[in-house]
């Protein structure tokens, strides 16, 4: 059984249908990554998975339960509020702009899921907290507020605060694309060390390269579909499909082309 | 009593004020409807007739409410569907992504409103609050119409027994700056301790 099994998935907004039809497993320590061209549905696609965005049709288990709704004879209804954030807990999720809290210290916003939600004595979730900073090199920085930081500092933080609910899958969204270049480094060196050491992921990500070197299998997206996938040295270098090819070649030659 | 009228019709007014907003946020059409209702009946009745409904009319069908807990009610009624916009538009201006963050590590809606949606939108919306009190503390002057004993109330008792309506009623002017004027300097040294980790 994979850790992640997604059936049928389609997501409409209105009359756009973003992503039509998509089926995918994720087995338990796999690396996965998803790249293709914006509104391919890359980001739609991972926010069905913890059902921050809820799919028209289809269906998402992750670890044997089907998330966000349960099979009540031969429907489905949607699971109480209760229910669905038990199921989020185990699902870190990193994001494009961070959204760390920025009302609370560095150390508030990782210890604060584990105190409220996983209901861990403060000082367990405070030295819990400490270690992840540590780990993600910003022991020091433990009570600043997320504005003093930098855009890599604070997406650290947010890997932190996602990694202290000790989730079984890792979900990140395109972590590196609002960053400035010189910072995207520090960001890439703590996803890849979590990739190391054995975590479960799947990343939306411009950063072919670093896709390349992590992932054990990649995927290209293109119009709300799954245009192909495999390893990253058959996706990167020998993609068997047109539209791969074109991505691919408009991605990475990054010169100034005629208009 | 007019510091336990505007006081107590605070605190009724927030309460219902968050809670009324939550329901207009909240992805319940019933519950927003609910909501929807209450701002409008309360907005648009003006507060000494909804006073004189709840004094007079409820009174009149043997609900007698004493006139200081006619004025909390009236107060804290009209004041939560006042407030329920202020709330709304503070939780508003919160950008998305606090919410969603807050869902991934496993919040349900109502923890991620409580402890990373209204405490940013509460930062927001305190200038407003701070108007309301003052308003409020003023608004309450309309009680002594169901006789309840505060400051104005007093005040006209005092003219009817002393004649002396200028002096009266300027010391009375005092009174209610005085109260004001404190609230304000709180107000000040609650939005700068609430600025903590935001640059202004």
């Amino acid at each position: 059984m994979p850790l992640v099994r997604i059936r049928g998935l389609h997501k409409r907004f209105g009359a756009v249908e973003v992503l039509r039809g998509i089926d995918l497993d994720v087995h338990a320590g796999e690396k996965v990554s998803i790249i293709g061209p914006s509104g391919s549905g890359k980001t739609t696609l991972l926010r069905c998975i913890n059902y921050i965005g809820q799919p028209s049709e289809g269906h998402v288990t992750v670890n044997g339960s089907l998330i966000g709704e349960k099979s009540v004879g031969d429907r489905f209804v949607a699971l109480s509020d209760r229910s669905l954030a038990r199921q989020r807990a185990g699902i870190g999720m990193v994001f494009q702009r961070f959204n760390l809290f920025p009302h609370l210290t560095v150390l508030r916003n990782i210890e604060l899921g584990p105190v409220k939600v996983l209901k861990v004595a403060p000082a367990e979730a405070r030295e819990r907290a400490l270690t992840l900073l540590r780990k993600v090199g910003l022991a020091d920085k433990a009570a600043a507020y997320p504005e003093m930081l930098s855009g890599g500092q604070q997406q650290r933080v947010a890997i932190a605060r996602a990694l202290a609910m000790q989730p079984k899958l890792m979900l990140f969204d395109e972590a590196t694309s609002a960053l400035d270049p010189e910072l995207v480094g520090e960001v890439l060196a703590v996803i890849a060390q979590l990739a190391s050491e054995g975590m479960t992921m799947i990343l939306v990500t411009h950063e072919m390269q670093f896709a390349e070197d992590i992932s054990d299998r990649v995927i290209f997206m293109d119009h709300g579909k799954i245009v192909e996938q495999g390893p990253p040295d058959q996706i990167f270098h020998a993609p068997t499909h047109e539209r791969t090819r074109a991505f691919l070649r408009a991605v990475l030659d990054r010169r100034a082309k005629p208009l | 009593m007019t510091v336990i009228v505007t006081a107590g019709s605070f605190v009724v007014s927030i309460v219902l004020g968050i809670i009324s907003a939550g329901c207009a946020t909240s992805r319940s059409p019933v519950l927003r409807a609910i909501s929807y209702a209450y701002v409008e009946v309360f907005r648009a009745v003006p507060i000494l007739t909804q006073l004189f409904i709840i004094y007079f009319g409820l009174g009149s069908i043997g609900i007698k409410l004493n006139p200081i807990p006619a004025a909390l009610v009236g107060f804290g009624l009209n004041g939560g569907a006042n407030l329920t916009e202020v709330f709304r538009g503070g939780i508003g201006a919160i950008d998305h992504g606090q919410t969603e963050a807050a869902l991934s590590i496993g919040m349900n809606p109502l923890m991620a409103l409580r402890y990373i949606v209204l405490p940013q939108a509460f930062r927001i919306v305190l200038p407003s609050l701070t108007n309301f009190a003052i308003g409020l503390l003023k608004d309450t002057s309309l009680a002594s119409a169901v006789a309840a004993p505060e400051l104005s109330f007093d005040a006209n008792t005092l003219v009817e027994r002393t004649f002396q309506s200028p002096e009266i009623y300027i010391l009375l002017a005092l009174f209610y700056l005085a109260m004001s004027l404190p609230l304000s300097a709180l107000a000040t040294s609650l939005e700068r301790r609430s600025a903590r980790g935001h640059r202004a």
